[in-house]
């Protein structure tokens, strides 16, 4: 077992972990932040996204021990109180979900997304970013219309299947 | 994913010590993008990992002139939003930009993916293109040499990739035809032009990994446009065959993607 501390949504969390531990393990399990999801558990799906340092990660493929000293910032920490973050309100807007498996993920990259690109981001960029998160229910469009909204950048011209 | 137990150093001493105490069962990890989930998977089971995220000397890009270096510890985001790099090797940093996805890039390493030379991995068509050098605590080495088999180099035991160096050529490009569910390369090829010659790397499509391919490279050399490769053929029997395409479907994408990989070098 290891000692680790860890900056969860700005406050330090400290748990004593196996060297096996995932991250998304010690999310879920020692800290119960459940909003962090475990899909494919294979880097594929994106459900587990989070930030660490600023940066968006799969928690699946990274040990809580590796995170010991970072800032991880989950999906519960992104709104301030009642108020949801921009992209949280955006995919409200937009209903940029269906079942909503993916959607913490989902939100999780676009906010990294929105950090990297601004308003320059346009409907190609955004579902190239995407290749790391998988949508099941293929509810890709909302998710692209709601990332382009909260990044203040133009609405594709034509969207198909509208 | 069996125990194991995990080593944080500091310095490139400290980790190479590391791995000495800890003999055959123990890896380095750098971002893990592979490592992590091989291990996942039970396929590899390290007893001791040694991190080498928090090494200071394996991180930072130094371009000089056209000599361009870039730290083993260096991320393929970092290595693609470089605008050092994109000045004078834009081929190079829009291929790291194509590893992956946006998550994977932000903890895959450059040194990673060299030491692990798995057979679709992009940098070792580029370095090969390149004619770059790898480095290590130990030595340098040239990529011809580096690059020996699948999942085989010429890295001993114990011995770390600290970066990897090349000069910019004068047109460069990388195509990457990628399995459209992992996303993978079927076939990769970087295209590197120089006063001298063209030099082409071919990830992907191989069956002993990423290799040079010569016959393209004299076409090339003596004419630099896609047409140049139309009479050429590719030996099916080096190829990788598999459930996502066979081996002459492979062959045939070599000559494909080495035409759009020059088509795109010459529009840069």
């Amino acid at each position: 077992m290891t000692d680790v501390t860890i900056t969860v949504n700005g406050r330090e969390m400290k748990g004593s972990v196996e060297d096996r531990t995932l991250l998304v393990q010690f999310l879920r399990g020692n800290l119960g932040l459940t909003g962090t999801h475990v899909g494919c558990d294979t880097s594929q799906c994106g459900a587990c996204v989070v930030h660490v340092d600023g940066k968006a990660v799969k928690s699946c493929t990274m040990l809580a021990v590796q995170a010991s000293g970072s800032s991880v910032t989950t999906i519960e920490g992104l709104a301030s109180g009642a108020d949801l973050h921009p992209v949280q309100a955006a995919f409200r807007e937009h209903h940029g979900l269906q079942c909503g498996y993916c959607t913490p993920g989902m939100i999780m990259t676009a906010v990294d997304m929105i950090q990297r690109h601004g308003s320059s981001l346009d409907e190609e960029t955004v579902r190239e970013e995407l290749d790391g998160n998988i949508c099941r229910c293929t509810g890709y469009h909302n998710i692209v219309k709601a990332i382009l909204s909260a990044a203040g950048a133009s609405q594709p011209q034509s969207i198909a299947a509208e | 994913m069996y125990e194991t137990s995990y080593h944080r150093p500091t310095s490139l001493e400290e980790a190479a010590n590391l791995a000495t105490e800890k003999g055959d069962e123990a890896k380095y990890l750098s971002g893990g993008m592979t490592l992590i989930p091989t291990m996942k998977q039970r396929l590899a089971a390290p007893e001791a990992l040694i991190d080498l995220r928090h090494v200071g000397e394996l991180k930072g890009i130094t371009v000089n002139g056209r000599s361009i270096r870039i730290g083993g510890g260096v991320t393929h985001a970092e290595v693609a939003m470089s605008d050092e790099i994109k000045s004078v090797c834009p081929g190079f940093a829009s291929l790291a930009g194509l590893i992956g996805d946006p998550a994977v890039r932000h903890m895959g390493t450059v040194g990673g993916s060299v030491a692990n030379f798995d057979p679709a991995a992009d940098y070792p068509a580029a370095l090969l293109a390149l004619g770059g050098t790898i480095h290590t605590n130990k030595r340098e080495i040239a990529a011809d040499d580096f690059f020996l088999g699948l999942f085989e180099t010429a890295l001993e035991e114990g011995e770390i990739v600290t970066a990897v160096s090349f000069e910019a050529p004068d047109q460069c490009a990388y195509e990457k035809f990628r399995n459209p569910a992992s996303r993978y390369a079927m076939c990769g090829v970087f295209v590197a032009r120089r006063a001298d010659g063209v030099k082409v790397g071919v990830t992907g499509a191989g069956s002993s990994g990423a290799f040079r391919w010569s016959d393209g490279e004299q076409a090339l050399s003596s004419d630099f446009a896609p047409e140049a490769v139309d009479g050429l053929t590719v030996s099916e029997a080096d190829m990788m065959g598999d459930i996502h395409g066979s081996s002459a479907y492979r062959a045939n994408l070599v000559k494909v993607v080495t035409k759009r990989a020059v088509k795109k070098a010459l529009s840069h």
